[in-house]
């Protein structure tokens, strides 16, 4: 393996595994139930934080700190979703990117935090780079069969119902809140795995990697692929994450690229690509038909 | 004493909630779309004023200037932005609103400098004495501004024509578009005035603290968006108290709550508790 890669490309793919595992966490809760969230990276920033805590501070080793990791951001996820999910949609949004502002005001006050500098030197989880990018890797493709598996079964049936015409949802019986609830815990706790793996990754962490643009970051992912569609959540994660990389102008000017791509994508193309492509099909099939019509006439 | 001038304080602060909340609570009102590019507006506001009165050397043509213009840019922006996407789930328009305001943001600080613009000469930065208290002319003019802006908005939805044609608008459109009101009317006088009184909002918010910088709006409009849904989203009177409860509720909680938490988390605590106990906000009927 080592001789396939080099470091930077195992690096490389540990980050697009965290990003992959991001959009789909955050696609859990805005496609499979038409929520928005607008601070979905503090969760992984809560996740990452207290695997470092377990990790660095208390000990624990990688496995059991992600656990509790992912955990306890499912929790904070319970919290702030019972308080806001049980009116309108609305709320969400608006408590999220509170919970984004809030998160960096907090951790940025606390020295045991490490503040504003932030904390280094987390510990090495022992896997050797290629065995944590595998490990990643791995945990990113789970993630991926985890939502296929929710959108196959029963409970992703009532999701997209939800996601479709809550008042119909409602009327035919299922409990809205608590569907929204359970994806909104899911969603969260997966951001906190996110967060783990992205902590012993780098090594550093500071509050601002966690803050309201790159939740906005991750929405963009979520839009641009096609909301919903996993497939085309994960392209677009691994797309979006190296663009600023082949292009130094994106990284540069990266609010104007992804406060435009939301824009667009949603004034011109609210089904992000897989919607693109799907219709895109739908049209070339049309026109074969036509064709085939045409043929038999003459 | 300090407990009079905290609510003082609080009153000021809350004056200019209600000049940034009242747009979007007129945008959430009539078309339902949490409008979070309102944000940019104000932050442009703050811009143009600035750069006007530090030209011409009057605050008031500033302010005027700041305000038809963001006006105009706030019905282009409902024209070409949102009223051809009302059509799909609301989730559509609330992200788009928010692709606009960032972009908006490294738009201004391309435009105008990372490290924002101040006022030459800062005009209105007299005190007067007021029962005992030091409070600046700018704090002053602030407060009334809003009152009286807001009095008068209040006066002309009540008794002009235009006026309950747009409240007809808001409660019910279908039946108001039977009675012959052009609904796209309404709409386009709804963002103007919401938009001016954010950049109005914007241009005070400048001279208080003598700077406008490109992020200027993240907060003062996050906190309006808490603000609308305290006060029961799309109720007008419902956001004007939450509006005033919250800037005297911070001003208290930033000297007895300070050493816990900073003042923007205040208004988040403020925001939670409240859901917590009343879910359909302060105001609304449930």
């Amino acid at each position: 393996m080592e001789g396939l890669l080099n470091v930077y490309q195992i690096s490389l793919l540990t980050t697009l595994a965290v990003a992959v595992i991001m959009a789909l966490s955050l696609n859990l809760i805005t496609g499979f139930c038409g929520q928005i969230s607008l601070g979905h990276a503090a969760f992984q920033g809560i996740g990452a934080y207290m695997a470092e805590i377990l990790t660095k501070q208390a000990g624990f080793d990688f496995a059991s700190a992600t656990l509790i990791a992912v955990l306890f951001s499912a929790g904070i996820g319970f919290l702030v979703g019972l308080a806001s999910l049980r009116v309108r949609e609305d709320f969400l949004a608006i408590t999220t990117m509170g919970v984004a502002f809030l998160f960096v005001g907090f951790v940025n006050q606390q020295p045991r935090l490490g503040a504003e500098e932030g904390i280094a030197n987390i510990p090495d989880p022992g896997l050797g780079a290629t065995g944590y990018m595998v490990m990643a890797l791995v945990l990113a493709l789970l993630v991926a069969l985890f939502s296929v598996y929710v959108r196959r079964t029963w409970l992703g049936a009532a999701f997209g119902s939800i996601a479709d015409d809550e008042d119909t949802a409602r009327i035919v019986g299922i409990d809205v809140a608590r569907f929204k609830l359970a994806a909104f815990v899911m969603g969260t706790g997966l951001a906190g795995l996110a967060g783990s793996i992205y902590a012993h990754q780098v090594k550093i962490i500071q509050a601002t990697d966690f803050g309201f643009i790159p939740s906005i970051t991750v929405l963009s992912i979520v839009v641009f692929g096609g909301i919903g569609s996993i497939v085309g959540v994960i392209f677009a994660a691994v797309l979006l994450t190296m663009l600023p990389l082949w292009f130094q102008f994106i990284g540069d000017y990266k609010l104007l690229f992804y406060g435009g791509l939301l824009f667009l994508m949603m004034r011109f193309a609210p089904q992000g690509l897989a919607g693109l492509i799907r219709s895109g099909l739908d049209a070339m099939r049309r026109d074969k038909r036509n064709d085939a019509r045409v043929g038999d006439a003459a | 004493m300090l407990y009079v001038e905290l609510f003082v304080q609080g009153l000021i602060q809350g004056s200019i909630y209600a000049l940034i909340a009242v747009g979007l609570t007129l945008v959430y009102g009539m078309l339902r779309v949490l409008h979070v590019a309102h944000a940019g507006l104000f932050t442009l506001g703050g811009y143009l004023g600035v750069i006007v009165t530090n030209a011409t050397g009057s605050l008031l043509l500033g302010l005027l200037v700041a305000m038809v213009v963001v006006g105009f840019i706030g019905v282009a922006i409902y024209r070409f932005a949102y009223h051809p996407i009302l059509k799909h789930p609301p989730f559509v328009a609330l992200i788009a609103s928010i692709g606009l305001y960032i972009a908006m943001e490294e738009i201004f600080r391309i435009i105008f400098g990372p490290y924002g613009l101040t006022y030459e000469t800062q005009p209105l930065q007299g005190h007067v004495a007021v029962l005992g208290m030091r409070i600046k002319i700018a704090e002053l003019a602030t407060f009334f501004g809003a009152i009286v802006t807001l009095g008068v908005l209040g006066y002309l939805s009540s008794s002009t024509r235009t006026g309950i044609a747009w409240r007809a608008t808001v409660t019910a459109p279908k039946m108001a578009e039977a009675f012959g009101v052009d609904i796209l009317k309404v709409r386009y006088l709804n963002f103007f005035i919401g938009s001016a009184l954010a950049a109005a909002a914007g241009v005070m918010v400048a001279l208080l603290n003598n700077l406008v910088e490109p992020t200027s709006g993240a907060v003062p409009s996050y906190k309006a968006l808490a603000i609308i849904v305290l006060g029961g989203l799309g109720s007008l009177r419902g956001t004007l108290v939450a509006c005033f409860a919250l800037g005297v509720i911070e001003a208290y909680g930033t000297i007895y709550l300070g050493w816990l938490m900073d003042r923007d988390a205040i208004a988040f605590l403020f925001l939670i508790l409240v859901l917590m106990i009343r879910p359909q906000g302060l105001f609304a009927r449930a």
